[in-house]
Order: structure tokens, then sequence, then C-alpha cells
């Protein structure tokens, strides 16, 4: 189909341009339909799940099975990314243990609902698996970390000395159209702010499909050289843009050779390591807490990185 | 006259939470007092994880999202 289409332009049927044009309509309807597939099923999804019963169930949890829980939690837990702050106040001052917070402020954006259902439709389900259990663990590890570190006494005082009895919410009786129409309004929301980025993104990904040799991407994304993996992760924290945006990047990049694990960095590194939630972040984070969190979290991108890299 | 707080730190939600309300009463003619609570130690207090919270005259009665027209409308007419 896309194929036929460029073969109705007056391009070269062999040139850079047919290629990178073949790329874009070939990839542009699969991204989208896959999205909405995607995001539709974790709406749905989503409404059995509120950061209220997750913060019952979460707290006096020991830390181990709390960070493990936290992590899974993180991944279907509804949240609009400005509440941030008011969940980590509400989850530690509930005495849900500062490691166990962490775990699940990191899973939530690390595993992506939108990343996770384009890997599996543009890179493969393998690929995707990898990277949700990378992901998973790397919440639950850093997560870990930080809570045998002790650290509460880094909270910006007020927060530590907070301490809040849970509202007592009546649940709301949802009826199956309830959930369906839930995941139409997802579908309607998640798509209208990101389909822009993901139009930008494969076309990014079209040119370097199109005209990137792979020598060259083979020589600045290389397996051997050392730092490659940390600069792909430096790269990503400026670019907070989104995963819809950087997936057919990625995809592009893998099928022009460069190393998976490399790649997987940087997707982690754009996705999850954002400057805007650090600046949030500040308010209720010490300079330290906050250094130490970032750290722990780059740190863990590497080591994903690198154990990719050795392992495929 | 019902009092009504919106907890929410000013996001895009917690605006369009305080407008859903607000229309909402006009359209039942209900009167009512909207707050804005926008303090993150003061939305704590209030026992919420999840913005855009709502209290109406002193109860929580939802925490995260927007809220449903036909909740609203169970607040308002209690």
């Amino acid at each position: 189909m896309a194929r036929a289409l460029v073969a109705l332009t007056p391009l070269d049927q062999g040139s850079n341009a047919a290629g990178a044009l073949r790329f874009f309509l070939y990839d542009a309807p699969k991204v989208l339909m896959l999205l909405t597939l995607v995001v539709f099923g974790m709406s749905v999804i989503r409404t059995f799940f509120s950061p209220e019963r997750t913060r019952a169930l979460l707290s006096g949890r020991s830390e181990g099975v709390g960070n493990v829980l936290a992590a899974v939690l993180g991944v279907f837990t509804p949240f609009c990314s400005c509440s941030a702050v008011s969940l980590f106040i509400g989850f530690v001052g509930a005495g849900v243990p500062l490691g166990v917070t962490f775990s699940f402020l990191i899973a939530a954006p690390m595993i992506n609902e939108v990343a996770l259902g384009l890997l599996i439709g543009l890179v493969g389900w393998r690929v995707a698996a990898l990277y949700a259990g990378f992901g998973l663990a790397l919440a639950i590890g850093a997560g870990f970390v930080i809570g045998k570190l002790k650290l509460e006494h880094w909270l910006e005082p007020w927060v530590r000395e907070l301490r809040v009895a849970p509202a007592d919410i009546p649940p709301e009786e949802l009826t199956l159209v309830d959930r369906l129409q839930a995941g139409r309004d997802g579908v309607r929301e998640i798509l209208g702010r990101v389909w822009i980025w993901m139009l930008l993104g494969i076309a990014a990904g079209a040119f370097i499909h199109g005209y990137v040799p792979a020598e060259s991407m083979a020589a600045i994304m290389n397996r051997d050289v050392w730092w490659s993996t940390p600069a792909a992760v430096l790269a990503g924290v400026p670019m907070y843009s989104n995963a819809a945006g950087i997936i057919p990047i990625v995809e592009a990049l893998i099928g022009k050779g460069a190393p998976p694990g490399t790649v997987l960095a940087f997707m982690m590194s754009v996705i999850a390591l954002s400057l805007p939630e650090a600046i949030i972040l500040r308010k209720v984070l010490s300079l330290r807490l906050l250094i130490v969190f970032f750290g722990i979290v780059t740190f863990g991108i590497l080591a994903i990185g690198y154990l990719f890299n050795a392992l495929f | 006259m019902k009092n009504v707080k919106v907890l929410g730190s000013g996001c895009k939600r917690c605006l369009e939470t305080g407008e859903m309300i607000r229309a909402e009463a006009a359209r039942l003619g209900v009167e009512i007092a909207l707050e804005k609570v926008t303090d993150y130690a003061a939305i704590a207090a209030f026992g919420i994880a999840a913005t855009p919270g709502v209290v109406v005259d002193g109860k929580v009665v939802h925490a995260g999202g927007l809220p449903r027209p036909a909740a609203i409308e169970g607040w308002l007419r209690a």
C-alpha cells in the first residue's frame, strides 16, 4: 500500500526520498491504529485502580515486597503528572515507606503504555517485554536502594513532619459503559496530545531510514565504544518528548544496526529523566535527595544499556 | 449555599474540575461558594493523594482525575 502510493509520485523509486516516504506512509497509519488500541485498553484497565486505593495497599508495607507491589501498581494506577507532588506527600505522610513511594514514582513514567504498545507493534514483542521487565526491575531496585539508604531526613522538613489520615471517600460504582467511556476519553485525550509528536517522530525515523547511512550510525552508536551508552542517556535528558515520538526513532535506529542496549537506554532516558519533573519534585525533596534519586535512576538506565548490549 | 473546595496545584485538570462544578451548579440552580486550595500542605491535610480533589461542605467526595458530571450532580443535590 505504502509502496503503491510512493510509486505514484515522480520520485526515483530507488532514491533516499522514496525510501523515507515509504517508511512514513507505512508507519503513520500502523502506529496510529496500535496507539488507539493500546491506549483504549490501558484506559479501561486503569478504571479498576485509583491512587487512593494504591496508597491503602502500600501503607505500612515492608520494603522488598512493598517495592515490587509499588512498581507494579505504578504501571496501572492512573494519575496526572501534575499530581506527582501531592501523591508523594500523600503517600509518605500516610506511612508508605520512602523507598516504596519511589518505586511507585519511578515505575509510573518508566513503563509507559504508549511506549509499550508501540514497541510491540514496531520493534517486536521481545524487546517490548524486555523493556517492561527492565523498567520494573529498575523501579524496584532503585526504590529498594533509596529505602536502604534511610534518607528520610533529606526530605523537606515540613514533609517529614506531616502526618495525614487518608480521607474516606465513598467508592464510585462504575458500569461497563462507564469504563468503556473512560477508554474512549483516554484515546481522545492522549492521541490529541501526542499525535503531532508521533508524526514528528515518524518523520525523524523516516529521515534516518532514508538518509542516514548505516555505517555512520554504527560509528556513533557503537557497542565497542564504552561512552556511547552514557552519551545516549545524556542526549535523552533534555529531550522530554514523549514515548509516541521516540519509538519510531528507536525503530529506525535499530533497523540501522544501532546496538539495542544503547537505543533502549536512550529511550528510557527520554521518557524517565525529565527536567520539569525534577523542578516540581524539588518542592518536597531536598536537593541532595533529588540528586540521589536521579543518580540512581541514571545508573540503572546505564546498567540496563550495558547489559542489553552484552546480551544481544 | 454549598461550600465547594477544589484541591489541586492549579493544573489544567484542576481548573477544568472547577469549571465543571460551576457549570453543573448553574444548571441545577444550586448556589455554591467555590474555593481553590493550591497549597500542598493544605491539600495533604484533607487526606487525599491524587489531585484534583473535591470537598463539599467539609467532606472529601472525590480525588484524582476529572469527576463525572453525574457524580457532581449527586454531590450538589445531596
